[in-house]
């Protein structure tokens, strides 16, 4: 990745036009673009070792870290409430729609799952604001405040996840109604509304968490253009410019903090599922 | 009824191929011709969808962006399928060390987002000032090279997955008894097992590759106006929606057809083909 970036031709200081040659060779040896290739490699990667991440080329004097200590607590809260919120609203989807399977309740569950899994971002963020913003006048149409201004982003970003959950709970929860165990706690007299809760969604744990990194992927991916439809000021937000920029520190410490937020949640994710059943054993 | 819908998919999905390839012939009007007489039309009887702020046809500008995005789409899952399957196919066939190199890698690439990947890609292949004299060439490969590189990890893993229970099958076994070589098991005996979900997988594919183009050219990293793709539409289209609400929905819409005629579409040839 890090070659990736700086074969990028131009490079970050071209574009001041007035810059004396002197002051060029200044501002490239201090940043060690003069060096070779390699050399800037291993250079970067010590300063990395130390927990440095370098200072941005274009915020003059940020440390790339305290731009990211500002940007990713935004793009976290916006990602996890963007998850509860899928949670919350995919679960009881899929369960309803499992228990009055091919009835019209299901059928309203999954119209409202495919009509999600198929809303681009960028159809359904303009609708929204329109509707609520402009027409309505509740909520404001973007930026990130107070938790008013959370309500849109976390909508836009999190219908996709919650389509993608209801349809994996209604068909895992139909498979679950029908096995044997079920069978018993019936003819146990347990009640509908405890083998809805008791048996089957705690059967349908590990198929949510296996699917979970899935949706984590899909929020972070989906976080870039949320956060641009929303002006919010988060870590998507701050990539896109820092692409267009040629700001290689903060280019790479911004992929770098995606693929760290994505790998460790795949982690817990993995660690969850083997600690809610134990057959599955952590490799 | 399940199967009217498949159908009612697969029939949307092939008219917008067809409006693609015969975009000059339908469109009224050509994406770049402005008429400045009426700028920023709402929607009326000489311009279907409206114009924009150049005033540009829009229902135009969408017949010519379905060739665009759907060349995309169907271009870079094709070449994503391909190198998956390969791929996916030596990678469950040979097993042991083989396997394990070749699925760290795959994991590698799973652990960075695919849109920071996509964006890093483009961003260099458009750098790098390949075809000068064409920036629809280029911009058009730029996003398919990025695409590709994204959507083959999928296929890999699953081919990798399927293969790995097809070759325990005794007709493999036999295959072997008779002395094939590794290369006609895989290819005359492994991959014919497969076509159903691949098939299904292509059907997944493309709808994605199509609203990830749109993703890149929304952000400015994809095709560059005056061409037009639903992307480049939506970009446009979000600056001005607070006044002019249609310059987004249309485009919007477009690209919201076309996912949900794919998700018909392939859920009816699951169906068909597995059961």
């Amino acid at each position: 990745m890090f070659f990736l970036v700086r074969v990028l031709p131009g490079n970050p200081f071209d574009t001041e036009a007035a810059v004396s040659p002197e002051v060029r060779a200044h501002l490239n040896s201090r940043y060690h673009l003069d060096q070779p290739l390699l050399t800037q490699y291993l250079i970067y990667l010590k300063s990395l070792g130390g927990g440095d991440l370098g200072t941005s080329y274009r915020y003059q004097d940020q440390n790339v870290m305290d731009i990211i200590s500002e940007a990713l607590p935004v793009t976290l809260k916006l990602g996890l409430l963007s998850l509860i919120f899928s949670f919350s609203l995919g679960i009881p989807l899929g369960l309803v729609a499992a228990q009055f399977h091919n009835r019209w309740q299901d059928r309203v569950a999954m119209f409202v799952a495919v009509l999600g899994d198929c809303m681009p971002t960028f159809l359904l963020a303009p609708v929204l604001i329109l509707v609520f913003s402009f027409y309505l006048d509740i909520l404001p149409p973007a930026l990130w405040e107070s938790p008013k201004y959370y309500i849109l982003p976390v909508v836009s970003l999190g219908i996709k996840p919650t389509a993608i959950l209801a349809r994996l709970i209604r068909s895992s929860a139909l498979d679950i109604l029908e096995s044997d165990f079920i069978r018993t706690a019936r003819a146990k007299g347990a009640s509908e509304k405890r083998i809805l809760f008791h048996h089957v969604l705690r059967n349908c744990l590990i198929p949510i968490l296996g699917v979970s990194g899935t949706l984590v992927a899909h929020i972070l991916s989906g976080s870039f253009i949320v956060e641009l439809l929303f002006a919010v000021p988060g870590l998507g937000h701050y990539l896109i410019e820092s692409v267009i920029d040629r700001d290689y520190p903060l280019v790479m410490s911004l992929a770098l903090w995606y693929a760290v937020v994505l790998s460790l949640s795949q982690l817990v994710m993995d660690c969850l599922s083997s600690f809610a059943d134990p057959r599955i054993k952590p490799s | 009824m399940k199967n009217k819908w498949a159908l009612a998919g697969g029939g949307f999905l092939v008219l917008i191929c067809l409006v693609g390839i015969f975009a000059p012939l339908l469109a009224p009007y050509s994406y770049k011709a402005q008429d400045m007489d009426h700028i920023l039309n709402t929607p009326n009887s000489k311009f279907w969808f409206g114009t924009d702020g150049l005033g540009r046809d829009l229902f135009s500008r969408i017949l010519y962006g379905a060739r665009v995005s759907m060349a995309v789409g169907l271009i870079s899952s094709s070449i994503s399928l391909f190198f998956g399957t390969l791929y996916g196919l030596i990678a469950g066939y040979f097993g042991n060390k083989i396997e394990v190199v070749l699925m760290r890698t795959v994991d590698l690439f799973q652990s960075i987002p695919a849109l920071v990947l996509m964006i890093l890609v483009s961003v260099v292949f458009n750098a790098c000032r390949f075809f000068e004299g064409s920036e629809l060439l280029r911009d058009t490969l730029g996003m398919i090279l990025a695409l590709s590189l994204m959507g083959w990890v999928g296929v890999a893993r699953l081919v990798r997955s399927q293969v790995l229970q097809v070759k325990e099958l005794p007709f493999i076994e036999a295959a072997r008894a008779t002395g094939a070589s590794d290369i006609v098991i895989m290819l005359r005996h492994i991959l014919p097992q497969l076509s159903g979900s691949l098939i299904v997988m292509l059907t997944h594919l493309v709808p994605n590759q199509i609203l990830f183009e749109s993703f890149l050219s929304f952000i400015g990293l994809g095709l560059q106006p005056p061409y037009s793709s639903w992307g480049v539409l939506a970009n446009e289209g979000w600056r001005s929606f607070r006044t002019f609400p249609h310059l987004i929905l249309f485009p919007g819409i477009a690209i919201f057809l076309t996912m949900l005629a794919s998700q018909f579409f392939g859920d009816g040839l699951r169906d068909e083909l597995t059961s």
